[in-house]
């Protein structure tokens, strides 16, 4: 396999229906085998260590069955031979934001992206503006010597940190997709912050995966060191350019004792994603981790960040918002391994369904024997839409020793017939009505999310609502 | 005819089953009527249905406001035309904030190029909330959440104020007040019905607050038909006579 210039037509998005040609420069050809291994190998020009553990991880992706019995049945629709495991883009974008189709922007628009970034997004100022941004957030970083790079670069350039802690908490077998994102991944971040550093922007992004151009297999890792502080925020609720349609990443994150990390993900994938990740944080001495997850798009998504509480007084918390439209499944949730006394843990979790949506949620927590004074409250809140829609929950408690607290709470809902009479008898079409509720229904999560995200979030769940009714 | 509301032999079904048969009723512009009678004979059925609820079903007949038919019209085209139903049983909206919905429910009445302005809003808010009596801090509760009854009431009013229609339907709105705040409910309905010359149709039991609120006219309702109307007379034998005694005569 040689690397040659083909043009994809369609790489598309999300609900807008919007498509444009990209020539990539780059591609690993369909299919997925040792060869391939090798090419995307070449194309990064990786030292050997890392090639040999891309070859190994596939042996053991080769070897793992599919997860059988308990995940969403459309999964066995996945078909690993169907897709491209690397493209990459040789040569800088042509385009300029006056070559994008109206309905692009108007989405970009109606989403409330400001101008810069939609200009970003929609690809047209790739290579150069990502890294004028890129080297913006560089160098107000820099001097506190916070490092923020793609992970290829983080592997190329500080290898002592990054193999310390690379595959260390997401091991390659895992599961076959975390097996699978070690032997191909590209794309995704890797970051450093030194003891007691307070990183008050948040890092975001999707400036980056963007630049690369790919990101179906990206792979982050988040080190936080001592005391210090950091927020991350992944994919954006803009569309996403992929032309495949797998997506499976693995995060890593290690919060060293007395840090405080919160990782913020809203994922929008288009309706043909099947979207399978792996995401876990080890949370040291006093430390703290929070995972914000939002769940949109996507075909499927089987996605259950996991923190362990690894050392004492460590505190995890996991706060969930997805929506299943017709035709999707959110298969999301949490895990908290507690390993240590006085650690505490919360899971919080509000799904919507509508239409012919699935939503269900599974929690697992787990504390191990010897320990005094864990701490868990998990709560389940579902809404459905429709007579059809579909929600589930399945909680997993396992607790050694009777010195703990644990609490489970679960609710469903269903916007009553009255009370959309209600608002629509003040002059609110049923669209607006659905929105209003549903906004009203996940309110209290979204006051937790960042400003920025929340108003994104909103108007998105707008456009949901727009499309339900039709 | 072409102006105010008017029922013209309506025949109304809720579940399959008839509510009324029949029925006709005028309002002319400007006029506020009540509308009294026991429990149970589709006082609120009627009312739901001039709001275009999508259970109660007009099989024949029909139901004008300044001439236009609202039949098979949608709730919220029914709203936008000027008619408000204050409920009698107000639903809870846990997550949606007082401030919040009113101001989604005017933004749904403004044109294409009207600018909303946050400070006239809360201005005029907190001004109309002053009126009734009501803290400002309700406004960024949840919608009825919590609130007694006679909180809800106000709420009620409250919308009514900020929305402005022309034409008010009152189901009840004076069950639950102790009687300062029903006496201020009334006058400020009353208040605002002459400034703006609303027109509106009002159930109620309460003689007490009929006399505030001055209605035109009252019309009693048994077994499906409108059996009496006149004016404030009628208030008085309904307390010392019931409704029964209308059937009689």
């Amino acid at each position: 396999m040689r690397p040659q210039d083909i043009n994809i037509a369609g790489t598309e998005h999300t609900h807008s229906d919007f498509s444009y040609d990209l020539s990539y420069a780059l591609d690993a050809g369909k299919g997925l085998s040792h060869a391939t291994i090798d090419y995307i190998s070449d194309a990064k020009g990786e030292c050997p260590w890392i090639r040999q553990w891309r070859h190994e991880a596939l042996d053991i992706f080769l070897r793992k069955p599919m997860p059988q019995g308990w995940p969403p049945e459309v999964l066995q629709q996945l078909r690993f031979e169907d897709f491209h495991y690397y493209l990459a883009q040789g040569t800088e974008s042509k385009k300029s934001w006056e070559d994008v189709a109206p309905e692009v922007k108007k989405t970009f628009e109606r989403l409330g992206i400001p101008e810069q970034e939609r200009k970003f997004l929609a690809g047209v100022e790739a290579q150069f503006d990502s890294e004028a941004a890129y080297s913006r957030i560089q160098s107000t970083l820099q001097r506190q010597g916070v490092i923020f790079v793609s992970s290829s670069e983080g592997l190329a350039h500080y290898p002592e940190i990054f193999r310390k802690y690379f595959g260390q908490i997401v091991p390659v077998g895992d599961n076959k997709f975390s097996a699978l994102n070690s032997a191909v991944f590209s794309g995704g971040s890797f970051i450093y912050v030194p003891p007691y550093v307070k990183v008050t922007q948040p890092l975001q992004a999707y400036f980056r995966i963007n630049a690369e151009n790919s990101g179906q297999f990206e792979r982050t890792l988040i080190i936080v060191d001592e005391g210090a502080e950091m927020t991350y925020m992944e994919g954006c609720t803009a569309p996403s350019f992929s032309k495949a349609m797998l997506h499976s990443a693995v995060v890593e994150l290690v919060v060293l004792p007395h840090a405080k990390v919160q990782y913020i993900s809203v994922q929008n994938w288009s309706r043909d994603v099947f979207n399978l990740v792996t995401k876990r944080g080890v949370a040291y001495e006093n430390s703290e981790i929070r995972w914000i997850d939002c769940n949109i798009g996507s075909k499927l998504t089987m996605k259950y960040p996991c923190i362990i509480l690894k050392e004492k007084h460590a505190k995890g918390e996991m706060v969930s918002i997805s929506v299943a439209h017709d035709g999707q499944w959110q298969d999301t949730g949490a895990k908290m391994i507690h390993l240590s006394s006085g650690t505490s843990s919360r899971i919080v979790s509000k799904s919507i369904s509508i239409g012919t949506g699935i939503a269900s949620t599974r929690s697992f927590v787990d504390v191990h024997p010897s320990l005094e004074d864990c701490k868990n409250h998990t709560q389940c809140d579902a809404l459905l839409l429709d007579a059809q829609s579909h929600s589930c929950t399945s909680p997993a408690i396992r607790v050694w020793g009777n010195l703990h607290s644990v609490q489970h709470e679960a609710s469903v809902s269903k916007i009553s017939e009255e009370q959309l009479f209600y608002l629509q008898q003040r002059g609110i079409p049923k669209a607006q009505a659905l929105s209003l509720s549903v906004n009203g229904f996940i309110n209290d999560l979204i006051q937790e999310f960042p400003m920025e995200y929340s108003v994104e979030l909103k108007r998105l769940i707008e456009l949901e609502m727009e499309g339900a009714v039709g | 005819m072409d102006s105010g509301l008017c029922i013209q032999n309506l025949h109304l079904q809720v579940e399959n089953q008839t509510v009324l048969e029949n029925f006709s009723l005028d309002v002319p512009k400007g006029e506020i009527h009540a509308l009294m009678g026991p429990n149970g004979v589709g006082k609120s059925s009627l009312f739901k249905a001039i709001a275009g609820h999508p259970n109660y079903h007009v099989l024949r007949g029909d139901i004008y406001f300044n001439g236009i038919s609202l039949r098979n019209r949608k709730p919220d085209d029914i709203a936008q035309r000027g008619i408000f139903l204050a409920f009698q049983h107000p639903l809870e909206m846990e997550g949606l904030s007082v401030a919040n919905f009113i101001r989604a429910a005017l933004q749904s009445r403004q044109k294409a190029g009207e600018v909303f302005s946050s400070t006239d809003f809360y201005a005029q808010l907190y001004c109309c909330m002053d009126q009734l009596r009501i803290d400002h801090s309700f406004s960024s509760r949840s919608i009825h959440v919590g609130f007694s009854g006679g909180e809800k009431k106000r709420c009620e009013v409250l919308q009514m104020l900020m929305l402005r229609p022309r034409f008010a339907l009152l189901d009840e709105i004076d069950s639950g007040l102790d009687v300062d705040i029903l006496q201020l409910m009334a006058k400020e309905i009353h208040k605002f019905q002459e400034e703006n010359k609303m027109g509106g149709l009002v159930i109620t039991h309460s003689a007490r607050f009929l006399r505030h609120l001055r209605p035109d006219r009252v019309h009693v309702l048994l077994d499906g038909q409108i059996v009496r109307s006149g004016q404030e007379e009628i208030i008085g034998q309904i307390e010392h006579s019931g409704y029964r005694s209308f059937a009689l005569s």
